[in-house]
């Protein structure tokens, strides 16, 4: 109606004061506080945001400064972005988990002038790093807990300041269009926001991302699956992860929906309960954590209740997806349907908080095919996206009706794709990133002159126009024998079996295929206590000779697999460990993702690693790790290293299991 | 504001809250406290060490007047305390943590809680039966503090668990909130972290120098672990076998050789 008039929306700011004049009475953001949900409309969110813009103008954020913001998904952590970007100034999202360390290279490489915080773990952190960061002007804070007897020359809180911009506004009203001119002032191909990459390799890379990249990349996806206002989403993954900028941020300002703050990482189950988002994305794990608990669940229920699960669960893998999809199956199947839909399927769905889902998305890893067909077969509408923080997240994505468990769908809308020989996927559209902060060189290897991006990742395009991913580019090796070695695509099979938490897959340049695998606690700890086994600690269950049996079970399932595959098969497995460990991002072992880092693995547990490929039954080994506090600690194991059958021949085996 | 705010309301922070003199308790034949005195000053971190057996959580009862001393007098704020039930200390601020965790298994966390605040809870039996108006004002008051309570200790997540299915370090964690909703002027805590390992530990510490900090109470700790006493404590008293043998800062402690004897026992000749 107004847009007419209004100049070409082309910036984040802007979007939010349009949503305070047609939006203004919906609910925008909502937080829970107290045990109950507190929410702000369009209206009042303009308002707190205005407040918090003044304030920080006040204290001297001007166009072009870098605002860091370190913490959790909490409402004034997301207004920091609108009310830094409309004085001009660009917000610099860091991963809250990440150790001072890591946190010094980001804040200094980003030329960081203002950080806020969101409590007191956060302010201590940055305090104890301040001496090397003399760009680091002022440091705010959200959560005032144990803060009273710090200095506040140069700390303030949120709150403080939005009450020293809504006093200034109220002294001056010609602050609200000055406000305003600032906003409309800024254009499209402006800097928006920098996230750095958490990298399996090397230091983090600043990535640069102008208002087109995001706000076209938003708009697309609101269009692709027809996103509106409705929708409410809870914001539960890192804010300085591009899914998250796209989803709780850009998606949000654009389509003007509700974003949803739980309590605390802890509380997030419940709180998404409560909620019930129509629109949600979580990465592989969050589904597999969540089918692990629902199953260690229904193996304590009652008969009758384990019964009808065990009955309704086979009716849905037979129709569920089949329905979903739209296809017709037999009036008996559809009759059984409905009624395991209102014995199971509804009251599960309900537990989840996926009641009211419209479109759920996974990325980042590949999901497994069973667990992926478990929550569609619950007729929860997931799917699979295949993105980058340099393509501000959308590059291919799987359209209503064609979803498979192993295909990550086609190019997303405005989308090019294109293969090089060596099966990398490249890719262009108006996404693409401005570049990599202070970094050209490896801007250039990265991006073309004529804006192809390297995705780093192999894949190939199908038939049916869709993409799959086999695993990165430099990781997809070869044996001494010359047969092809994909570590990830071993490990992603073994890590679907619910036991298995972490895999590492060794291999290339070396005679055969070795794995070190990471014991699931939650699910093997059930079965141990279900099987009265009795154990101290996670390294004695790991080291168990019945977990053993058990997790060589499952090698033995996933070498099966691998024969029957020609261009697999001569990567079978050979040799196995369970570590003594968990694989830990405290540790360097996975980055703040939850991805594996192979070289520094490799390098940490050179001596198992030898054991795998010299012929011993057992190793000693001794590793260092870091507790949560920074200090550190030892521990050493004798880890067994067991050998596995390979399938030479796929026909035998096949008979065998016919 | 319930009795013990305003009984404490003229006590500066570093003046003295509570004096201990002369006590002396005994059990038919067996002596617990012999003439025991010290003293808590408003807004400190107290600590009570000692071998076992030493006395210490026979200490914490005559303090929370669970424990009737046959000698000595016990001052609060500055009046000589007669005869008082336990409850009616409660009334006066004094809220306490147990050494083996005394909390209903069977209800939530939320409702555990919720018990502490009875003392600030005015409405009788039958305005909570019909509910409407000033016991639902009342509820909704006290709930609210609670909650606090639950953002403070970072149990959100278990809010609605019943204790009894949460693991140790949790229901001592509760056991502290029930005691925090009494707004306590003074805090009695039995071995907090009995039983924890070194994080849960660091955990604990970081909420009571929080609580000292935040609401300013006065905390009277039972510790075994020497490393995290001496370093949350502002003053410590050392009993040995019910008798007093040191009272001091950390510092005054750590050399002091009587009580280095009673720790590591002293050499027969």
């Amino acid at each position: 109606m107004q847009s007419s008039e209004q100049p070409q929306l082309d910036t984040f700011p802007k979007y939010l004061v349009r949503n305070a004049e047609i939006h203004a009475k919906r609910p925008a953001m909502r937080h829970k506080d107290y045990g109950v949900w507190q929410s702000w409309t369009w209206a009042a969110l303009f308002e707190e945001i205005r407040a918090y813009s003044i304030g920080l103008q006040l204290i001297g954020v001007k166009a072009g400064d870098k605002v860091a913001i370190v913490g959790s998904n909490r409402p004034r952590l997301y207004w920091t972005f609108a009310a830094a970007q409309a004085l001009g100034a660009v917000p610099v999202p860091v991963y809250a988990e990440s150790v001072a360390d890591e946190m010094q290279y980001v804040l200094e490489h980003g030329d960081v002038r203002f950080a806020v915080c969101q409590d007191q773990e956060q302010v201590d952190k940055l305090l104890s790093i301040g001496d090397s960061l003399p760009a680091l002007q002022h440091l705010l804070y959200d959560e005032h807990r144990g803060l009273r007897d710090y200095d506040h020359e140069f700390l303030h809180s949120i709150e403080s300041l939005q009450q020293q911009g809504k006093e200034a506004l109220a002294a001056n009203p010609q602050l609200h269009s000055q406000w305003l001119q600032g906003i409309e002032a800024a254009q499209g191909s402006d800097l928006c926001v920098m996230l750095y990459t958490s990298g399996t390799t090397g230091r983090p890379k600043g990535v640069m991302l102008s208002y087109d990249n995001l706000l076209l990349s938003s708009l697309n996806g609101n269009a692709f699956d027809n996103l509106d206002h409705k929708e409410e989403i809870i914001a539960y993954l890192p804010l300085a992860w591009v899914g998250d900028h796209v989803f709780s941020y850009g998606q949000f300002l654009t389509a003007g929906y509700c974003v949803c703050c739980p309590e605390s990482g802890e509380t997030i189950d419940i709180d998404r309960r409560e909620i019930a988002p129509t629109y949600f994305f979580a990465p592989p794990r969050v589904f597999e954590t969540l089918l692990t608990s629902i199953m260690v669940r229904m193996d304590d229920a009652g008969k009758v209740k384990g019964a009808m699960f065990k009955y309704f669960m086979d009716v849905a893998e037979r129709c569920g997806e089949k329905l979903l999809n739209g296809e017709s199956v037999g009036f008996v199947d559809n009759l059984k349907y409905k009624l395991g839909n209102l014995f199971v399927y509804g009251p599960l769905r309900n537990q989840l908080g996926m009641s009211r889902i419209k479109v759920g998305y996974t990325a980042g890893e590949a999901i497994g095919p069973e667990i992926f067909s478990f929550y569609r077969s619950l007729g929860i509408n997931l799917k699979q996206l295949y993105g980058q923080t340099e393509a501000s997240v959308y590059i291919t994505a799987q359209p209503d009706g064609e979803i498979y468990p192993d295909t990550v769908g086609k190019p997303s809308i405005d989308v090019e794709l294109q293969l090089t020989d060596t099966g990398e996927v490249l890719y262009r559209s108006p996404g693409v990133f401005m570049g990599y902060y202070k970094n050209d060189e490896a801007t250039l290897s990265t991006k073309t002159q004529d804006g192809w991006v390297h995705t780093g990742d192999a894949g190939f395009i199908d038939d049916i126009g869709h993409l799959h991913i086999i695993d990165r580019a430099k990781d997809v090796g070869k044996l001494l024998d010359g047969n092809m070695f994909p570590p990830k695509y071993i490990e992603n099979k073994l890590k679907f079996f619910p036991n298995i938490k972490e895999v590492v897959a060794f291999g290339d340049q070396r005679e055969y295929t070795t794995v070190m695998i990471n014991i699931d606690l939650t699910s093997v700890g059930n079965w141990a206590e279900r099987n009265n086994i009795a154990y101290a600690s996670y390294q004695e269950l790991a080291g168990h000779p019945e977990v053993y049996a058990t997790i060589r079970d499952h090698v033995d399932q996933v070498n099966k697999d691998l024969s029957r595959e020609p261009r697999m098969a001569g990567a079978q497995i050979k040799r196995f460990l369970v570590l003594h460990k968990e694989l830990d991002a405290d540790d360097g072992e996975l980055t703040r993702t939850q991805k594996v880092r192979r070289s520094f693995i490799e390098e940490r547990y050179m001596p198992l690693i030898e054991g795998l490929y010299d012929g011993s039954t057992e190793r000693f080994i001794t590793t260092e790790v870091v507790f949560e506090d920074g200090r550190r600690g030892e521990i050493s194991a004798n880890v067994r290293i067991e050998e596995m059958n390979i399938y030479e021949h796929p026909d035998s085996v096949l008979k065998e299991s016919a | 504001m319930n009795i013990g705010s305003k009984m404490a309301s003229n006590i500066q922070p570093g003046e003295e809250l509570l004096r201990i003199e002369n006590i002396s308790l005994s059990f038919g034949g067996v002596k617990a406290l012999t003439e025991v005195s010290f003293d808590i000053k408003r807004g400190e971190v107290r600590a009570i060490i000692g071998p076992n057996g030493a006395g210490k959580s026979s200490m914490l009862n005559v303090i929370n007047g669970f424990y009737h001393p046959q000698v000595g007098e016990v001052w609060y704020c500055g009046q000589k305390r007669k005869g008082l039930k336990p409850f009616q200390i409660a009334h006066q601020g004094i809220a306490r943590t147990f050494q083996n965790i005394a909390l209903f298994k069977g209800m939530s966390t939320l409702d555990n809680i919720m018990t502490g605040r009875s003392t600030h809870m005015r409405a009788n039996m039958l305005s909570q039966a019909i509910w409407r108006g000033a016991a639902e004002k009342e509820e909704i008051k006290n709930r609210r503090f609670v909650e606090e309570i639950i953002d403070f200790l970072e149990i959100q997540s278990i809010r609605k668990t019943p204790v009894g299915r949460l693991p140790y370090g949790l229901q001592k964690r509760v056991e502290l909130g029930r005691a925090l909703a009494a707004e306590p002027v003074l805090l009695l805590l039995d071995e907090p972290m009995a039983g924890m390992n070194v994080e849960e530990k660091e955990d604990m510490s970081r909420f009571i120098l929080d609580v000292q900090s935040e609401f300013g109470t006065t905390i009277a700790i039972i510790e075994h672990d020497m490393g995290v006493v001496m370093d949350i404590s502002d003053r410590l008293v050392v009993l040995d076998y019910g008798k007093k043998i040191g009272d001091g800062t950390p510092e005054e402690i750590r050399n002091n050789q009587a009580v280095i004897d009673a720790y590591l026992g002293v050499p027969h000749e």
